[in-house]
This record gives structure tokens, C-alpha cells and sequence, in this order.
């Protein structure tokens, strides 16, 4: 029997991208394991939103490829990257904000999947016990924090083996980043591989496994969080502290 | 009192019929943001299909109601089958390419309704059953309009449920506000717009087939319904079906009264109803104020370019040989040469508007109509000869550009584009309608030029002279200070702010150039013909300036001349044949879907550098 190889359930080998004639991304490859949390990490405008809106196929890659599960997903349409299992909260949460809790959820649904979690707004309200006491607030309504928690239980409904968070700690009060940090904890017991893009070093140490670090639209520096840890100056070079 | 009442009730049987096309209008540009021309081409459709039908089936209630809702269906279906081929290949274009197509997609289902069904109005049966009428305080009450009063409330509920309680109508919603993260949660976007595309139809299509019996199926409905429900839509709200309930009920009752108190002006009305509500509402009675749509943006605009020593002097050649024509070409080429340079000049103005402006103008036949009656109005009751006439023309269009824009740059986007529509709307109706001014269709006879330019070749150079120096003009100010600031208002409102540049006035000021040069147009317009309708206000001779401004490519100073041109030899070659419609709709379509970027730009790609100039930029580096 031919042995089959490990596969990552994320692979980035390469990509490009472009904004009109300015290149945002060059060369960028990184991976992330089942059941890991992997943390994007850089300043402002180094390049992490826009390397995972080319992982959704919202901006094109010319170059590279991206696997997922072991099939190539570049550049195919949002909703068939979404299809296959892969999760996206962008970044400033982008609420319907005229519809309700509910029915945000409801448009994130999906069918059930074959090795990934089954979420019901009933789990997802145990999860985040704060949505499950707004159930028909419209999103223009809450705040900021409530809207994030609704923005990941949204893309949860899709039941995603592998999810993109851009940003979850961006502009939330300090209370509910803790609160978030126990989120990405839980989806990762439920097996999960999320990558996580942040600026927030503290925050990033908290919750992920490994780190990647982009400066300039391309990866500087990837290691385990512990490595990152002891060596400081990686930090002070790449990072805002 | 009884007499009241029943006007009430025919205002709210027609507001039912008005309704239903408009909740479609208003579903359709809610989540795809095309405004569709084509809207009021499937309303006609609905027409005469139910026409078609109740023909073919059994006579009888069941036969009757049968017909109307396969009507709808064959709308909806056209409405998916366009979608398709055409719209879906449109979401991101700007609106002006969005606009000018579906007005191609009306030119063509015109003949093809002209080919199919035949020129003669075709008239209805009476529904079965509802053939009578009920007598209410005295006054005889049509049975069937009762049947449309309570249908209007009935589809209103029926589109409320569909919206609010299907998972359809919350994706459509959730689309609505932002469709790329619609997507990005695993929902197949074009399969949503597809589906929208074919209830918005079938409404059009429904509210066409109910008409039937109240009126003849012809080939004006398409165009009749559209103004009227453009004017609903941004009453109501774009995209708020509740809205467009209301604001047809309101529309409906004050047609219904209107002709009562003001039988000349009751096309106006409705005009100045929907200007006052986007002054004070501006996204109307029930809109919502309109979110950053999201995946949705164009590419930016490119920058201008220069001149190449090349090309610079193939202008003066081109220059020349307009000088000479006269000395080398017969009459008719020089009285067609006058036209095209009247149109070059008319949609100069209007790309400066819009390129360089950057504000959408549905509307900008209004100013050449005004310039052209105004001056044949003077002519006419003050017996004042052409050089003051063509004073007057740039005028009185400058002061309607005054006041119009006064409104309009108040707005952005459609609802700028809508109430620019409104604006020319408004005039073309005081036209129409007053007739003891302005002679309403019967139009302005007998303004011929001065003794010393009637000769049509004193008239060419005249023509000539003025449309050079105001395209001069206009080049001088895109390239001065004043046109930095607004094509820097265009690319970036906020930062032009920022740096102490009131954009609204720039743009107010633009507006009224835009206006003065079109009137000089009409000016001349109404000299060369002699005479002046109500046509060259209509809504076609403003989408015949957005043709023409499509046609050379937005993104060229040269593009609107180019544009002209081609549009007036095109014109002049296919309106001669019995179905030019369908070919110049055919050639609208051909352009948007294959050279997006117009003539000019396409010769662009195509011609070498030298010839086609460079950017601003790259001549600066």
C-alpha cells in the first residue's frame, strides 16, 4: 500500500497579489496544521489581510498556489473555497447590520460536513452566551465586541474545518479580547486549524501555536511561539510593541 | 363627495399597476445596483404576452387569470436570460455603461415587439367576471379596478414574506448590503442575482398583463412606465419595497387630483414631488442612507493625457479639413458636418460633467432643450434676431444649470443620476404640456438663422467656430486650477476637503459650465433645424449624449469628439432603415460588453504610443 503523504490542511506556497500596479504580496508561503492555531503576525499594511483575502480568492493571485485539504483553491470563487470548509471573519466584522443575530446567522449556514464540528445557533449561543440573549437585535445595534463574537459565530454556521480570523482583537474592550482568546481556545479542542492575524503580540502569545511574521508583503520570520519568545530582537525588528 | 372618492380610488388601481413595476425596479437595483432602463421594456413585454395568451387559451376567468400569470412567468424567465448573457457581465462597470446598456436592451425588445406584435396599439379583453362596475356613493366604480386595489396590498404582502421570512429573502438582504461577504460565506452570488433578476421581472411583467384591460398593449409603454417608475423608486427608497407601496399610492392619488387642479402640469408634479424628497430625505421616504457597498467599486479612473507633437497635429489636419469641407463637399454632407459638430459640442459639455466632474448626468438634454427653446421662445414673443438668440440660449440653460445643480450636487451616485433624470424630466414636461407657450408637441416652427448666415454654409462656419472655441474652452479648464481641484474631488472627496477646497461649489460651477456649453448646442441646434420639439428633451436625447460619451471612452478629452462623430454617422446611416433599433441597440450592447473603455480607448490599446500620448505622470517623469 502506497504510504499517503502527510498533508498540511493549509498550504501557501508562493502567492502574489497586486493592487493595480502596486505588488501588496511577494513570495508567501506558510502552513498550518490540522487542529493548530498559527498567528499572522505584522504591522499595519504588512500584508496579512491581503494574503488571506487571496487564500478566499478576493483578490487574485498570479503566482504560487494555495491548498487546501490537499486541492488547490486559488483564485475560484469565494463561495466554493467557502464550500470546501474553509472559514473567513474579516477584518471590522462586516455585520449585515440590517438583519438580525438570527438571520446573520442563517445566511452563514451551511450543510453538515464530513470531519468537522456541526455548529447550531443553540451550540454557538453556549459559546457566546451574550448573542443568544440579542437573538433578534438587528447587528447595526451592537457593539463592537458583540458584533465580533457574531461575525465568528456567523462563519462557524458554515462548519468550517479551517478558519481565517483577521484581526479579532482589533478595537474591542480589553474584557472581551480575554473572552476571544477562550473562543479560538474552544475551536481549537473542536479540532479546528485556525490562522490568525494580529498585531497584538500579547494577545497572539496567548492562544497560538506558531508564528508567522510578514513585514512588506513577505514572510520575515516563522517559528514556534517559544522561539519568538526568546528572541527579542526578531520582535523589535518586525513588531510594533 | 362621491366624485372624490372614486378619483381616489382610479389613483389607487393605478397606483397597484405602478406598484408592481416599481417593487421589481426597486428589488433589482437594491442588490444588483443596475439602474435598468430595460424595466419598463418588461412591463410592455407583460403587455402584450397577456395579450398573446388570453388569445391562445380558453376564454373565461380561469383563461383570463391563466394568461396574466404565464405572462409574468415568460417576463421573469426574459428577465433570467438577459441576466445571463448580459447584466451579469455589467455589476462592476460604472453606471453610465449600465445605463447606456439596458437603454440598448430597450431599443432592441422595441423592434423586436414592432416585429413580433405589429406597429397598431392592441387592445385588451375586459377580465371576466370583472367586466361591470359598482355603483359607491353614486359614482360607477370600475369592478376590475377594485381587482387591482386589492392586488397592489396583496403582492406588497407576498414580497414582504418572501423577503423576511424565506432564507432567500435574508441572503438577498444580507446581499443587499455586502455581496462580497455573501460570498465569502459560501453563497453562490450569481445564482442569487440570477433569481432576483427573475422576481424582479415577473413583477414588471405581472404589473404589465393587469394593465392590459385598462389599457392597449403599444410600443410607448416601456418608456411611459419608466419615468414614472424611476420617480417611485426614489420616492420610496431604492431597494425598500414598503417604500415603493408608498410612494406609489402617493404618485397614483396625486396624478388622480393633480389633473383636477393642474391638467398642464400633472406630468411635473410627480417630478417635483421626488426633487423635494431627496432634498429633504435623500434616500427617500423609506431608503436607508446607503451603505459602502462593498466589491462593488469600478477600477479608479486613469489619468488624463497629452498631446504627442503626433497627434497634435493630426488634430490641426483634422482642423483643416473641417475649414475646407465646405469648398469640397455638397450640401447635405455640409448640413450633416453642422450636426455633428452641434453634438460634439453637446457632448463635450456632457463628458466634462462626467469625466472630469465625475458627476453622472442622466439628464443633460435638459440645458440643450433649454437652450435651444429658450432662444425660440424669444424668438418667438420678443422677435429678437440669432446673435441675441444665441446670447439667450447660453443663458437661460446656465440658469437652469444654476438651479438644478444647485440640488443635484447635494447627491452622489444614482440618486445624483436620478435627480438629474428628474431635472430634464420636469423641463421636458413643462414643454410638452404648456402648450399655449411652448406649443407642446407641435414644438417651435420657423426660427431660421440671420439673412448674412442663412446660407447653410455661413451657418457651418458659424457652427464651426463657436463649437471649436467652446471645445477649447472646456480643455483650458480641465487643465486649470479649477479643474485640478475637481477631477481631485472626483478621485477623492474627502481630501480635497481636507485641504480647504469646497467641492460642492467647484462642482456646482462645473455644472453650470456643463449647462452653458449644452446650451450653446441647443442654440445652434435650433438655428441649423429651424424649429424645436419636445423630443430634444426626452430621456433618449440624453441617453443619445451618454451614448455618444460611451462611444469615445470617458477616460479621453478626444473620446466625446470621437463619440459624436461616430454617433451621428451611425445615426444618420441606420435611422433610414425600418429596424435601426434593433441594429443601434445591437451596436450599444456590442461596445459595452466587447470595448468597455470606448472607441477611443480601444484605438488606444491598439495605436502606438506616439500617437496616443501620455499620462499627465508619466510625462512628468
Amino acid at each position: 500500500m502506497p504510504v499517503k503523504r502527510v498533508q498540511s490542511m493549509l498550504d501557501v506556497s508562493g502567492i502574489n497579489a497586486f493592487y493595480g500596479q502596486a505588488q501588496i504580496l511577494d513570495d508567501v508561503s506558510f502552513s498550518v496544521q490540522a487542529g493548530e492555531v498559527v498567528a499572522l503576525l505584522g504591522r499595519n499594511g504588512a500584508g496579512k489581510s491581503t494574503t488571506m483575502k487571496t487564500m478566499m480568492g478576493m483578490v487574485k493571485s498570479t503566482a504560487g498556489d494555495v491548498t487546501f485539504m490537499g486541492s488547490s483553491i486559488k483564485n475560484l470563487p469565494s463561495h466554493t473555497i467557502c464550500q470546501k470548509g474553509l472559514g473567513y471573519v474579516p477584518e471590522e466584522r462586516r455585520i449585515f447590520t440590517e438583519l438580525t443575530v438570527m438571520e446573520n446567522l442563517e445566511v452563514g449556514k451551511q450543510d453538515e460536513r464530513d470531519g468537522a464540528p456541526l455548529w447550531t445557533p443553540e451550540k454557538l449561543f453556549e459559546l457566546f452566551p451574550n448573542l443568544g440573549e440579542m437573538k433578534n437585535r438587528p447587528g447595526g445595534q451592537m457593539s463592537g465586541g458583540e458584533q465580533q463574537m457574531l461575525s465568528i459565530a456567523r462563519t462557524l454556521m458554515g462548519n468550517p474545518s479551517a478558519i481565517l480570523l483577521d484581526e479579532p482583537s482589533e478595537g474591542i474592550a480589553p474584557v472581551i479580547v480575554e473572552q476571544m482568546a477562550f473562543t479560538i481556545s474552544a475551536l481549537k479542542k473542536e479540532g479546528l486549524a485556525v490562522l490568525l492575524s494580529e498585531q497584538n503580540l500579547h494577545f497572539a502569545k496567548l492562544v497560538s501555536d506558531r508564528a508567522v511574521i510578514v513585514e512588506k508583503g513577505s514572510v520575515r520570520y516563522q517559528g514556534t511561539i517559544r522561539e519568538l519568545e526568546e528572541h527579542p530582537e526578531i520582535r523589535d525588528a518586525y513588531l510594533a510593541v | 363627495m362621491g366624485f372624490y372618492l372614486a378619483q381616489f380610488l382610479t389613483g389607487l388601481a393605478s397606483a397597484s399597476s405602478l406598484f408592481l413595476v416599481a417593487s421589481g425596479l426597486s428589488i433589482i437595483f437594491g442588490v444588483t445596483r443596475i439602474v435598468n432602463f430595460a424595466h419598463g421594456s418588461f412591463f410592455m413585454l407583460g403587455a402584450y404576452l397577456a395579450y398573446t395568451f388570453v388569445e391562445l387559451m380558453p376564454h373565461g376567468i380561469l383563461g383570463f387569470w391563466g394568461s396574466v400569470i404565464a405572462a409574468s412567468l415568460a417576463v421573469g424567465l426574459i428577465g433570467v436570460l438577459l441576466e445571463i448573457t448580459l447584466f451579469r457581465r455589467i455589476y462592476k462597470a460604472p453606471e453610465l455603461f449600465q445605463l447606456v446598456a439596458t437603454f440598448g436592451v430597450v431599443l432592441v425588445i422595441q423592434d423586436l415587439a414592432l416585429w413580433i406584435w405589429g406597429a397598431e396599439d392592441l387592445f385588451g379583453p375586459r377580465a371576466p367576471g370583472l367586466e361591470g362596475a359598482v355603483r359607491i356613493l353614486g359614482e360607477p366604480i370600475p369592478q376590475y379596478d377594485l381587482a387591482l386595489i386589492v392586488l397592489g396590498p396583496a403582492v406588497l404582502l407576498g414580497v414582504w414574506l418572501l423577503f423576511n421570512k424565506t432564507r432567500w429573502g435574508t441572503l438577498v438582504r444580507a446581499a443587499t448590503q455586502d455581496r462580497e461577504m455573501v460570498s465569502a460565506l459560501g453563497v453562490n452570488q450569481s445564482r442569487l442575482f440570477t433569481s432576483v433578476f427573475f422576481v424582479g421581472s415577473t413583477l414588471a411583467g405581472l404589473g404589465g398583463a393587469v394593465q392590459l384591460p385598462r389599457e392597449a398593449a403599444s410600443l410607448l409603454m416601456d418608456l411611459n412606465v419608466i419615468g414614472e417608475a424611476f420617480v417611485v423608486v426614489v420616492i420610496g427608497g431604492m431597494g425598500s419595497v414598503p417604500g415603493a407601496f408608498l410612494a406609489s399610492v402617493l404618485i397614483g392619488e396625486l396624478n388622480a387630483f393633480g389633473i383636477l387642479v393642474f391638467p398642464e402640469i400633472t406630468l411635473v408634479l410627480a417630478f417635483l414631488v421626488m426633487a423635494v424628497v431627496l432634498i429633504v430625505r435623500p434616500w427617500g421616504l423609506l431608503g436607508r442612507p446607503d451603505a459602502v457597498l462593498r466589491g462593488a467599486s469600478g477600477p479608479p479612473e486613469e489619468p488624463l493625457r497629452l498631446f504627442t507633437p503626433l497627434s497634435r497635429n493630426l488634430i490641426l489636419g483634422l482642423v483643416g479639413l473641417l475649414i475646407v469641407a465646405p469648398f469640397i463637399a455638397d450640401e447635405f454632407t455640409v448640413v450633416l458636418l453642422t450636426d455633428i459638430l452641434i453634438f460634439t459640442l453637446f457632448a463635450v459639455s456632457l463628458h466634462f460633467i462626467m469625466g472630469p466632474g465625475g458627476l453622472v448626468s442622466f439628464g443633460h438634454a435638459a440645458y440643450f432643450g433649454l437652450g435651444a427653446y429658450g432662444a425660440a421662445l424669444m424668438v418667438k414673443y420678443l422677435g429678437i434676431g440669432m446673435i441675441s438668440g444665441l446670447v439667450v440660449a447660453p443663458v437661460v440653460a446656465g440658469i437652469g444649470a444654476l438651479i438644478f445643480g444647485w440640488f443635484c450636487v447635494r447627491l452622489s451616485g444614482v440618486y445624483l443620476a436620478m435627480l438629474t433624470l428628474a431635472a430634464a424630466q420636469i423641463t421636458w414636461s413643462i414643454a410638452f404640456q404648456w402648450q399655449d407657450v411652448t406649443g407642446g408637441d407641435d414644438g417651435i416652427l420657423g426660427i431660421w438663422p440671420a439673412e448674412w448666415a442663412s446660407d447653410k454654409m455661413t451657418y457651418y462656419y458659424l457652427t464651426l467656430l463657436l463649437v471649436f472655441g467652446g471645445i477649447y474652452f472646456i480643455r483650458r479648464v480641465v487643465y486649470a486650477p479649477f479643474g485640478f481641484a475637481l477631477r481631485a474631488g472626483r478621485d477623492s472627496a474627502l481630501r480635497v476637503e481636507a485641504i480647504g477646497i469646497n467641492l460642492k461649489t467647484q462642482q456646482w460651477m462645473a455644472f453650470v459650465l456643463a449647462g452653458v456649453f449644452a446650451g450653446i448646442a441647443g442654440g445652434l441646434y435650433v438655428y441649423s433645424k429651424g424649429s424645436i420639439f419636445p423630443d430634444e428633451l426626452a430621456i433618449s436625447r440624453s441617453v443619445d449624449g451618454l451614448v455618444m460619451v460611451l462611444l469615445g471612452g470617458i477616460q479621453s478629452l478626444l473620446g466625446p469628439i470621437i463619440g459624436a462623430l461616430s454617433f451621428t454617422l451611425l445615426e444618420d446611416l441606420v435611422t433610414r432603415l425600418d429596424y435601426w433599433r434593433i441594429i443601434f441597440g445591437g451596436v450599444i450592447l456590442f461596445i459595452v460588453v466587447i470595448a468597455p473603455e470606448g472607441l477611443a480607448g480601444f484605438a488606444r490599446k491598439l495605436l502606438p504610443d506616439r500617437l496616443t500620448g501620455k499620462t499627465e505622470e508619466e510625462a512628468r517623469s
